[in-house]
């Protein structure tokens, strides 16, 4: 038992600093790790992971209100974007609604009901155009990790695609 | 102590005795490699990339060096069940021919591009012996963008070689066979009469893009390897060729017995002279040309039907035949375009031609007759001068960059080490054992990475654990950064290595490489760009499933309405949009392979249901912590059965009443 944990853990670390999303056998072992309920510590630096990793790996220097990624501040008007928010539900529904429903029941991911409200739109901007960094420092969520078990994918948006999306997810909110 | 005296005793019994044409008895006493030199730390990258030819497995594999860690198995001539490559809808036009669906070839010898000379890590090139085309791959993405078939021959050996700026790209008829525009139903033993020789010129595009631009017919001979000219030397082709004794049967005896074969020198810059001014002959051919599309994430193929022939013989300042001792196998030019290596395979000696004595001896019309029409060079009039007693069976040769050219030696199993200039033996190493074709990064172009030297060995024996019958092939690599070659390290390949290139790391992995196909960019007909656009369409027994694939999850999942006689083709888009996500697809029954759909990817697998019953699906590449939740199921009724046709993805409807 304490061979099996301890190997988890090991796993987790190599997980946690490995922005490679796609080695899915270890989110597997992150699911033992998490029904073991053991909290692994300090995150072991790892040498071999630095040539995939864009991003710096101290957690200390994360702003969970921002999140990271290119955008510092999203300016959003009062009004909604129709145009706008129609094209961001056109990309969505080729890249998003796999997973997302527009309720706030869980799919693959959670819905997005309400979730212009509990975010920022630079943090919602920061984590769809750039989500493994912030699945690897976020405490939410990492949180939120452990209840969906799937790492949200980075599908590849254009600014402006993600941009039209958070307009679309304001719709949702019932932004007029 | 015992074992270095052991050693050395091999090495001079191997180093002397060259004569005793056998193996070393066992690999206890072989040399230690240099494991150190070889090890690349987890997570780093190796130096070069080796392209290895499979051989009789048809494909292409992709090795690191100095590590001998296997990448990839690139799909080229032969299906692959496991990539869907030759299975799949899209894929399986890439192996039409002119004889329809070939699934195996026999693929000898790669060839990365060139430009001004050097690899430029656009493309690599393999040649199918047994059905003969020329394939394309391209290195952004790693598959196999083109192949082209290659008309009036068999056996496609001395190919996929390139002139220096991949101008073209050629083939040479290793069996010489009646022209597929003459009568071919005629007695094989009309072989002088009625078989010719055609090498074809293969023009390569700014893409890419491949077109047989000529042939030219020669005498009836096997063709059997070649290399461009470059530098000096860039306009000129040479092949080599045996069997100029013209035999049907038992060559290994009916084709031995002239003294000299020959190198045969092109001089193609001339050919297209010639083609311009309206030389060429216009023959009605079939030939088929596939093409991969990157944006419909599919192949067409289209069948070609004329090719244009010039005649050697009757033009006489195109080719011209170099005398080269006894059955020529590798044909090979220095980096300055200057020397020309002739390796007859049952020579005692290397002989080295020089392009200027040759370009003077064409001057001053040096000949001693004419082979068939085209003229023959008195041999000694192109003779740079010839290596004595560099071992037994010589097959090729690369060159290091710094005026050293390294020859393998199949029955004496080494690989020598010899001065381009003096022509003086320097150094020598035992293979194990009987070692074909060897690779230096670049060793074939003008700027060799003198670094490595792999040598591929035909057989292993006792080199690894036993597996019954058969056993692996191997590679072996040597450091040849000093003055004498040291063993690094020796690993198993897959199928058969021929010939093998390698090129800089960064030369490749800096060239763009593709990490996934924009969906936005996907053009596929039965493309689904999200789940709203999943749908199942019948058209009579034919049934269109638009399926995507997340992870982890297919939509539809649940398919009713499927009938006994349908013909049903999944068309499975991969909705994923990072790197390294692939998804899988596979459905019980299926006489078929699986389908492996990169990201932004569409493809199709067909499946005819033989039984009634409920058919489950999956993914079948590991994507997320639910891919074993990523699965459905398909529901086969009886022909002429009332099922409606239904499809639904997380809607459980209720039973029927």
């Amino acid at each position: 038992m304490i061979n099996v944990i301890l190997l988890a853990c090991e796993s987790l670390e190599i997980r946690i600093t490995n922005n490679n999303q796609t080695i899915m056998n270890k989110s597997f072992v992150l699911a033992l790790t998490m029904v073991f309920a053991i909290s692994c510590g300090e995150k072991a630096p790892d040498s071999s992971a630095a040539e995939i990793s864009t991003e710096g790996a101290d957690p200390s220097s994360y702003d969970p209100n921002r999140g990271e990624g290119k955008y510092d501040h999203v300016e959003l008007s009062a009004v909604l974007d129709g145009a706008m928010a129609t094209k961001g539900e056109e990309v969505s529904e080729v890249k998003c609604t796999s997973c997302h429903k527009m309720t706030d029941e869980k799919l693959v991911g959670p819905g997005w009901k309400g979730v212009t409200e509990r975010r920022k739109p630079e943090w919602i901007m920061n984590f769809i155009t750039n989500p493994d960094p912030m699945i690897d420092k976020d405490p939410e969520v990492q949180a939120q990790l452990e209840i969906c078990l799937v790492r949200m994918p980075n599908q590849g948006l254009m600014d402006e695609d993600a941009r039209s999306i958070l307009e679309y997810m304001r719709k949702v909110d019932g932004v007029k | 102590m015992r074992n270095k005296i052991v050693s050395a005793i091999v090495i001079i019994a191997l180093g002397g005795a060259l004569f005793t044409a056998c193996k070393p008895k066992n690999s206890g006493d072989s040399i230690v490699g240099d494991a150190e030199k070889a090890y690349v730390a987890p997570g780093k990258h190796d130096e070069f990339y080796n392209f290895v030819s499979g051989g009789f497995s048809g494909q292409m594999s992709v090795y690191g060096l100095p590590s001998g860690r296997l990448f990839r198995v690139i799909p080229v001539f032969s299906v692959d069940p496991e990539k869907g490559w030759g299975y799949s809808e899209e894929t399986k036009p890439m192996l039409n021919t002119s004889h329809g669906f070939v699934p195996w070839d026999d693929l000898h010898h790669t060839e990365l591009s060139q430009t001004n000379g050097e690899v430029d890590g656009r493309w690599v090139f393999g040649n199918a012996n047994n059905t003969p085309r020329i394939a394309r791959i391209d290195l952004k993405t790693f598959k196999t963008a083109e192949i082209i078939e290659l008309p009036n021959s068999g056996g496609n050996h001395s190919s996929p070689f390139i002139t220096e700026n991949t101008e073209y790209v050629v083939a040479g008829t290793r069996f010489s066979v009646p022209a597929d525009y003459s009568n071919g139903d005629v007695a094989i033993n009309t072989y002088k009469e009625n078989f010719k020789g055609h090498i074809s010129f293969v023009k390569v595009g700014k893409e890419g893009e491949m077109d047989l631009a000529f042939q030219i017919v020669t005498p009836g001979v096997n063709f059997d390897l070649s290399h461009a000219g470059k530098g000096k030397s860039h306009g000129w082709f040479f092949f080599s060729c045996y069997n100029t004794e013209q035999a049907n049967t038992l060559l290994e005896v009916n084709a031995s017995q002239r003294d000299k074969d020959f190198i045969m020198a092109v001089n193609w810059k001339k050919a297209e002279e010639y083609i311009k001014a309206g030389k060429g002959k216009k023959q009605s051919v079939k030939y088929a040309h596939n093409t991969w599309d990157e944006k419909t994430h599919t192949a067409k193929s289209i069948m070609k039907t004329e090719v244009l022939v010039l005649d050697a013989a009757a033009l006489k300042d195109i080719c011209y035949m170099i005398p080269c001792p006894k059955s020529p196998h590798g044909c090979d030019v220095d980096p300055t375009g200057e020397y020309i290596v002739g390796s007859g395979k049952l020579a005692a000696l290397i002989p080295v031609f020089s392009f200027d004595k040759l370009m003077g001896a064409i001057k001053d019309k040096k000949f001693d007759g004419n082979y068939g029409g085209i003229n023959v060079i008195k041999y000694e009039a192109a003779l740079h001068g010839e290596v004595q007693k560099p071992g037994l069976g010589p097959l090729h040769t690369e060159f290091d960059g710094k005026g050293n050219a390294y020859t393998t030696f199949f029955v004496s199993s080494e690989v020598v080490k010899w001065n381009i200039e003096t022509l003086e033996v320097l150094d020598r190493v035992p293979t194990y054992y009987s070692v074909g074709h060897l690779c230096i990064p670049g060793g074939d172009s003008k700027k060799p990475f003198g670094k490595y030297l792999v040598a591929y060995n035909k057989i292993t024996k006792d080199r690894y654990l036993p597996t019954g019958p058969e056993l692996a092939q191997s590679a072996q690599i040597f450091d040849i950064s000093g003055d004498k070659m040291k063993l690094v390290l020796d690993f198993p390949t897959i199928g058969e290595p021929h010939y093998a290139q390698a090129a800089p790391a960064d030369l490749i992995k800096n060239n763009g490489q593709i990490k996934f196909y924009k969906i936005e960019d996907n053009k596929h007909p039965f493309v689904t760009k999200g789940e709203k656009e999943a749908k199942v369409v019948r058209n009579g027994n034919k049934v269109d499933i638009y399926m995507s694939s997340i992870r982890s999850h297919f939509a539809p999942d649940n398919i009713e309405g499927i009938k006994l006689g349908d013909e049903v083709y999944f068309h499975v888009t991969n909705l994923e949009q990072d790197w390294d996500v692939p998804h899988g697809f596979a459905v019980k029954g299926a006489d078929n392979g699986e389908l492996l759909i990169m990201p932004g990817e569409t493809a199709t697998l067909k499946w005819v249901p033989k039984k009634v019953g409920m058919y489950p699906m999956y993914c079948t590449d590991f994507c997320s912590a639910l891919h074993q939740e990523m699965q459905g199921y398909i529901r086969v009724s009886p022909a002429g059965s009332s099922t409606p046709l239904s499809w639904s993805v997380g809607t459980n409807y209720p039973k029927a009443k």
